[in-house]
């Protein structure tokens, strides 16, 4: 039962001594799947479950949205009064609290989103069990709600950065490249950690020790220079690394290094590329070998 | 193998003889005038594994690493091949844990067979749960259109019916109302609505009957009447003859994962219940039997008929219930007796009733020889309200009803229809009048 049989319709003539036009052409069925054979379906059911999840997080709250900026808010108060008046980080930075706020903000989206698609599965049981859900849509739903989010923050994160004084350089058209790729990680991280829920309960755990270790081997609150010399290298493992150095460059601070210099040559980019690739690839593997039997599994 | 159960053991032959094959669905639907073949299965198998004990976590993989091969095989379905035509209204029956639910649940893309294909024509829709994933913190509106687009709408599409599937579940004044704020009777009308409007070209539908009270039955039953009326291809799981023989084009029975036979549904509908409660046919089935009473007698039958003696699955409100039985005795029984208890489906007793069995051979009191057969009938009048009944059919000796020989629970079901219900569980003959003004106080 190959993907591309479910697509290719099997001819109405095969049937002996049935000649009517009119009906439809039998197809073969697939079976469960990550996709389905409608992709029509799967991304109206994808934009339909995204906005109703963020619609359910803020309905009826007395400040609705804007709760989803007060996490990201509080943070950026907390780190910037911790690292500016109390250990000094961001002394020697420029434009310190701006490349903070920003970092905060598409931080939260990783963190968020995946850790909110590990349990995405498990709670819609329902569905997965009683009708014909393309699966994959449950997690990046989550993912895609994420992003929503992150949009929606982003404006406020705009005027801060103008309202600063950063002048817009044509770097930031760079943007949608940055944010493809983080959400490209972030979705398969995502897929990848819902489908191990389903069998192992351990992966929430782990994955919430995972996710706060991240944040602090990733440069989020510190520029990457600061770290001392022989730990940049470990850090540059780390494919979120390249991505914040990158963004840290094209967006806030032209002076500062791309990825490549911060990481001493190209070379050193190479295992957080493959990674990422790596990532991905097992994030795949595993869906399609897991989602068949997922009905069966919950 | 029970010498009664032969017939339902062998396996399905599609020998030319037959005639009850699958074959038959491109026949069928050529004389009804649809388009061929809707739903062609060819060799359908599905095996679950039953761990002992669920791994869920790392560590209990990583102490016993082979635990996934232990557990028990449970093989659900066992081969199953069958053709339903289009505009064919196609009944799938078979008692808890045949395996006919597995077997939708593969047709619907919820199961992957292991072996076997199956090809559609068109957009198919599972209702196998009235109202699957429905979110009680949204209004219909919402839940509506995200259903509409599960059964594989477009979300235009989705939207433009919304106001169709609000009128038809006539909750106009409630859309906007959370759901969560929906009484359970609104909460199935919007689901079976959206069921309805999502207008598939073939429903899957699994036994949604079970739900909702006897206004909501009758609906189901008028829009199933629909649905056959309108030639939709429909495919029904359910354990309810009378739904079978009332609403199906033909039936499949199965039994641990075998088709037994398909074909016409009141054959099927035979043969189901001679599967459930006539025949020994296996050895678990045969303990249980002899758990209640040892099986000295077993009911061959058990019908209810109209006032011309035919056949009947459903009986007006007020016309007297006729109950038929026919009783087959294995060993000598001393002082018979036979009885019957009505339960609605709140498993409230509404009526039961006995009598001992009149022994030709001997007087009242005698010894039923084995293998002597008893045919019984019961008249009771009906004041029951519109809904669904069981009967369960009780054979006594010693001239107790509490020495059970043999116990049917809810072996027969039917449903009392009828347009005036009284919010009670009867509904009595009444005569009221009313006066006003001048005359009430003379």
């Amino acid at each position: 039962m190959s993907a591309a049989s479910e697509t290719a319709p099997s001819a109405t003539g095969a049937q002996p001594g049935v000649t009517d036009a009119q009906s439809p052409p039998l197809r073969e069925i697939s079976g469960p799947s990550a996709i389905g054979s409608d992709r029509q379906r799967f991304l109206d059911l994808l934009y339909l479950v995204a906005i109703n999840d963020f619609r359910k997080t803020y309905f009826g709250t007395a400040l609705g949205y804007l709760w989803s900026l007060v996490r990201p808010l509080v943070l950026f108060a907390v780190l910037l009064f911790v690292f500016t008046q109390i250990v000094r980080i961001g002394a020697g930075v420029s434009n310190y609290s701006v490349l903070l706020l920003f970092n905060i903000v598409i931080f939260g989206f990783f963190q968020e989103s995946t850790s909110a698609a590990v349990y995405s599965i498990v709670a819609q049981e329902g569905v997965v069990r009683k009708t014909h859900f393309p699966r994959l849509v449950i997690p990046l739903a989550t993912v895609l709600t994420g992003l929503i989010n992150l949009g929606l923050n982003l404006i406020v994160v705009l005027i801060y950065i103008l309202a600063f004084g950063v002048d817009p350089v044509w770097t930031w058209l760079l943007f949608p490249v940055l944010i493809g790729t983080l959400t490209v990680f972030t979705a398969a991280l995502s897929s990848l950690l819902s489908a191990l829920y389903v069998r192992f309960r351990d992966v929430a755990i782990i994955w919430s020790v995972a996710a706060l270790v991240l944040f602090y081997a990733t440069p989020v609150f510190y520029p990457f220079e600061a770290a001392p010399e022989n730990f940049r290298k470990i850090l540059m493992i780390n494919p979120l690394t390249p991505f914040f150095v990158t963004a840290r460059a094209w967006i806030i601070d032209p002076s500062a290094p791309t990825a490549a210099q911060a990481a001493g040559g190209y070379i050193y980019l190479l295992p957080a590329l493959l990674i990422f690739l790596g990532t991905c690839a097992l994030s795949v593997w595993v869906f399609r070998r897991e989602m068949p039997t997922l009905a069966e599994e919950l | 193998m029970g010498p009664q159960g032969n017939e339902e053991l062998a396996p399905p032959t599609h020998g030319p003889g037959e005639g009850n094959g699958y074959r038959e669905a491109g026949a069928l639907a050529q004389s009804r005038g649809g388009g061929g073949i809707a739903i062609e299965a060819r060799g359908l198998e599905k095996t679950f594994r039953i761990p002992m004990q669920r791994v869920t976590t790392f560590k209990e993989r990583a102490v016993r690493p082979f635990s996934s091969s232990e557990g028990r095989v449970l093989q659900a379905v066992r081969g199953i091949s069958f053709d339903v035509g289009q505009g064919e209204f196609f009944g799938i029956v078979g008692r808890n844990g045949s395996g006919k639910s597995t077997l939708l649940k593969i047709l619907a893309s919820i199961y992957r067979a292991d072996a076997g294909k199956v090809r559609m024509a068109g957009r198919v829709a599972p209702f196998i749960e009235l109202g699957v994933g429905f979110n009680l913190e949204f209004p219909a509106r919402e839940n509506v259109v995200l259903n509409g687009v599960m059964m594989g709408l477009t979300q235009k599409e989705a939207r433009r019916r919304l106001d169709a599937v609000i009128d038809f579940a006539e909750l106009d004044e409630f859309v906007d109302l959370k759901l969560k704020n929906y009484s359970s009777g609104m909460m199935v009308r919007l689901a079976f609505s959206a069921m309805i409007q999502a207008d598939a070209d073939i429903m899957l539908i699994d036994e949604v009957l079970a739900v909702g009270d006897a206004s909501f039955q009758q609906k189901c039953l008028d829009v199933f009447h629909e649905l056959r009326d309108s030639h939709k291809t429909v495919v029904l799981v359910t354990h309810d003859m009378t739904t079978v023989e009332e609403f199906c084009d033909r039936a499949m029975l199965i039994h641990d994962g075998e088709m037994r036979h398909i074909g016409d549904p009141e054959e099927v509908a035979r043969r189901y219940f001679r599967l459930n409660f006539g025949g020994i046919t296996d050895d678990k089935q045969r303990l249980d039997m002899e758990k209640v009473g040892g099986g000295a007698a077993r009911f061959t039958d058990i019908w209810l008929t109209d006032g011309a003696g035919e056949r009947v699955k459903t009986v007006e409100q007020r016309q007297p219930i006729r109950i038929r039985a026919t009783i087959e005795a294995a060993e000598d029984i001393q002082s018979p007796g036979v009885g019957f208890v009505l339960t609605n489906v709140d498993d409230v007793v509404m009526h039961g009733f006995g009598s001992p069995i009149n022994v030709i051979s001997a007087e009242v009191g005698g010894i039923l020889e084995a293998g002597e057969r008893v045919s019984v009938s019961a008249t009771i009048e009906n004041p029951l309200a519109p809904g669904r009944y069981y009967l369960t059919c009780i054979v006594g000796r010693n001239g107790s009803m509490a020495d059970v020989v043999q116990r049917l629970p809810k072996a027969l079901d039917f449903v009392v229809y009828g347009h005036s219900p009284s919010g009670g569980v009867v509904s009595l003959e009444t005569s009221i009048e009313t006066v006003s003004g001048e005359e009430a106080e003379s």
